[in-house]
């Protein structure tokens, strides 16, 4: 237990992050904070993704960038560029994302005066 | 001309042409509609030449993207010599997407009818509309699994855009709720792509499925007991069921129906759903494949879990659209109803207690049923908008007695209705049909029961609006449903209603666009009806890859 804690505490925080963000965006009753709990919900996938990258050691050599010398060996440990690229794309997914919603949350709160989802709730009802 | 290059135009050509409405808007008004049907026009061209090589000639068209150094290749790793695995990312066209892409550039062609009156305007909504189109040929086409999450990201900003071009502010909180819950359901099914990812080491699909399956030399045995791979299932399947709308994470589904304009509720209802659902009906079949449901019972007990809630979505979505007010929201908790049926189908499939013939059978029922609802509620859909845009008719009320002004629409939607309850010759009767028998052959009697209750319930409220249109007496000049197709929105009688839809101002009036779509709609749900043999011929190597579980859906030869 105590020796997962130590060389696997990456993937503790990934899970821990995503639940912290899944409960934000649950329990808060802000849209703005909703979206912020959206994002560190993504954000621990992200996580996941580079930590499952990373190779702490092989062959006695540590693992290193995959940023590739000239002189670099055939087996030499490098960490997977895949995982790095698919998370600057899910990155770009990302903000896209949280651009449409903050969008969309100006454009409600210019027309209902409020950010809270229980007020909104309120506003609505009375139209 | 090398037709391996199709699939790659079919999704770079809408995506391409959603720069042009916005770049020729600086130049002149008023471009975006022309723009879109040309493009949109190309695009029906290259679908059809595509579905001509898959179902006629018998291929699998596949296009690896990124030149020769991509694609399938021998190499040596790590000792192992491997036996032709993906470099970047495929393109796959088989019998599945095939039916997709039809689908899709026919009624993205339809709406674009529908939408020259009714709007909404504006070069920007065009670029949207390509873009959307672009994202859904994508889904279709993608035979990798983290491509397939770009373009349902793709596919959702597009939309949750679309829908917050309503008139009314509720359209941004109900776009919103769509943001949050169908962003949770795509980053969950990234969870599921990540633990597939480390188990495997690749993300084509093909190769996921070769891997799960133990066949490379350098995995010992299956890997489907293993609890990444069960976990992998349980977040791609609950991450797509969110984007499908199953219950009880469908609450998004009837506020981003109902609170959008008509020709986006088409668009949206006929082809976003569907896709996620076809997205998550090739990852169970093609990518987990049946013995990954047979090898252990925890496997088994997930599909249970993703029957019982699709069941459920049957019910509580029928039982919600019988008490609905507003005809748009019965129609949208009639879909949440659907696509709890589709699924049914998509997991009686692999199921453990499925024989050959109901897996067959549940297959057709996927597919069939796939397009006849994207026909059929689109056509709805359609339906409902020009009732309001001729009639000021949103909510069932509003529609007593509308059949003798308008018999051809109530015709429609009776025929079309007809077609969602599932009764012959529409093709929704051969869908439910197959569904059903498939259900029946493997011994699942419980979802027997639902798909038959389902029936009753689809009859309880669709007999509700066809009550109120032929047989339900309305003075002939009731204020509220006052003929104004020629009018714009002016008078007092109409404040309430045009305030309760959602759309302030000016409302368009019916045009002969609008009801072409209806009546292309109302034809192709009854010609598809009589083709059932045709359309099991074209489903037919789609049944046999899953029953021989297999990753590739082959040729019907």
């Amino acid at each position: 237990m105590i020796e997962i804690l130590t060389s696997r505490y990456t993937y503790l925080l990934f899970a821990i992050l995503l639940v912290i963000g899944l409960y934000m965006v649950v329990a808060s009753s802000n849209l703005v904070k909703k979206v912020i709990g959206l994002n560190l919900f993504q954000t621990a996938i992200f996580l996941f993704f580079v930590t499952t990258a990373y190779v702490a050691e092989s062959g006695g050599e540590q693992g290193m960038a995959s940023i590739i010398p000239q002189d670099a060996q055939a087996y030499d440990p490098y960490a997977s560029p895949l995982p790095h690229v698919i998370v600057l794309t899910a990155i770009v997914v990302g903000v896209a994302l949280t651009a449409v919603a903050l969008a969309l949350i100006v454009r409600i709160y210019s027309e209902y005066g409020t950010l809270d989802e229980s007020t909104l709730r309120e506003v609505r009802a009375d139209e | 001309m090398n037709e391996s290059l199709l699939p790659g135009f079919i999704i770079a050509i809408p995506i391409l042409g959603a720069t042009l409405p916005l770049a020729l808007g600086l130049f002149r008004q008023q471009v975006g509609w022309a723009v879109a049907a040309v493009v949109l026009a190309l695009e029906t061209a290259i679908a059809t030449v595509l579905a001509y090589f898959i179902y006629v000639d018998g291929q699998r068209v596949v296009h690896a993207l990124g030149g020769e150094n991509y694609g399938r290749r021998e190499g040596a790793a790590g000792g192992y010599e491997s036996e032709s695995f993906a470099v970047g990312i495929e393109l796959v066209a088989d019998a599945l997407s095939g039916a997709m892409i039809l689908l899709i550039a026919t009624v993205a062609l339809l709406v674009l009818a529908f939408s020259r009156r009714s709007g909404p305007r504006g070069n920007a909504f065009y670029s949207g509309y390509l873009l959307l189109t672009g994202g859904l040929m994508g889904v279709a086409m993608t035979g990798d699994l983290f491509n397939l999450f770009v373009f349902l990201e793709i596919v959702g900003l597009a939309t949750y855009a679309m829908v917050a071009s309503g008139r009314h502010a509720s359209a941004a909180v109900a776009a919103l709720k769509y943001l949050i819950i169908g962003t949770a359901g795509a980053s969950l099914y990234l969870v599921g792509v990540g633990y597939l990812y480390v188990q495997t080491g690749t993300l084509n699909m093909v190769d996921v499925s070769n891997s799960l399956a133990g066949n490379p030399e350098w995995i010992d045995g299956p890997l489907y007991g293993d609890p990444l791979t069960l976990g992998a299932f349980a977040f791609i399947a609950v991450g797509l069921a969110t984007k499908a709308a199953i219950y009880p994470l469908h609450t998004w589904q009837p506020d981003a129906y109902a609170e959008s304009p008509d020709s986006v509720t088409i668009y949206i209802s006929a082809l976003v759903s569907t896709l996620s659902a076809y997205a998550l009906a090739r990852i169970t079949w093609n990518v987990f494949t049946p013995e990954f449901f047979a090898a252990t019972a925890n496997a088994e007990w997930m599909l249970n879990g993703l029957l019982v809630l699709a069941g459920l979505s049957v019910l509580v979505g029928s039982a919600l659209a019988a008490m609905q007010r507003r005809v748009k929201r019965m129609f949208a908790y009639s879909s949440v109803a659907q696509f709890g049926l589709i699924v049914i189908a998509i997991g009686v499939a692999v199921h453990p207690e499925a024989g050959e013939t109901a897996t067959q059978f549940a297959v057709y029922g996927v597919v069939i049923h796939l397009l006849a609802h994207a026909i059929i509620k689109g056509g709805l859909f359609a339906s409902a908008g020009a009732f309001r845009a001729g009639n000021h008719a949103t909510t069932v009320s509003d529609y007593a007695g509308l059949a003798k002004r308008r018999p051809f629409l109530s015709a429609a939607v009776a025929v079309l209705g007809f077609g969602i309850i599932g009764v012959p010759p529409t093709v929704g009767f051969i869908g439910k049909w197959y569904i059903g028998v498939g259900a029946v052959q493997a011994g699942l009697w419980a979802v027997v029961f639902v798909i038959f209750a389902s029936t009753l319930l689809t009859l309880v409220y669709i007999a509700r609006i066809l009550e109120k249109l032929y047989f339900d007496y309305q003075p002939e000049d009731a204020p509220p449903h006052a003929e104004a197709s020629d009018a714009i929105a002016t008078d007092g009688g109409n404040a309430d209603e045009t305030t309760q839809s959602g759309f302030l101002g000016t409302t368009p009036s019916l045009s002969v666009g609008m009801l072409a779509v209806v009546a292309i709609a109302t034809l192709l749900s009854v010609v598809l009806g009589f083709m059932g043999s045709e359309l099991t011929d074209a489903v037919q190597p789609i049944a046999d890859a899953v029953i021989e579980n297999s990753p590739e859906v082959g040729s019907n030869d």
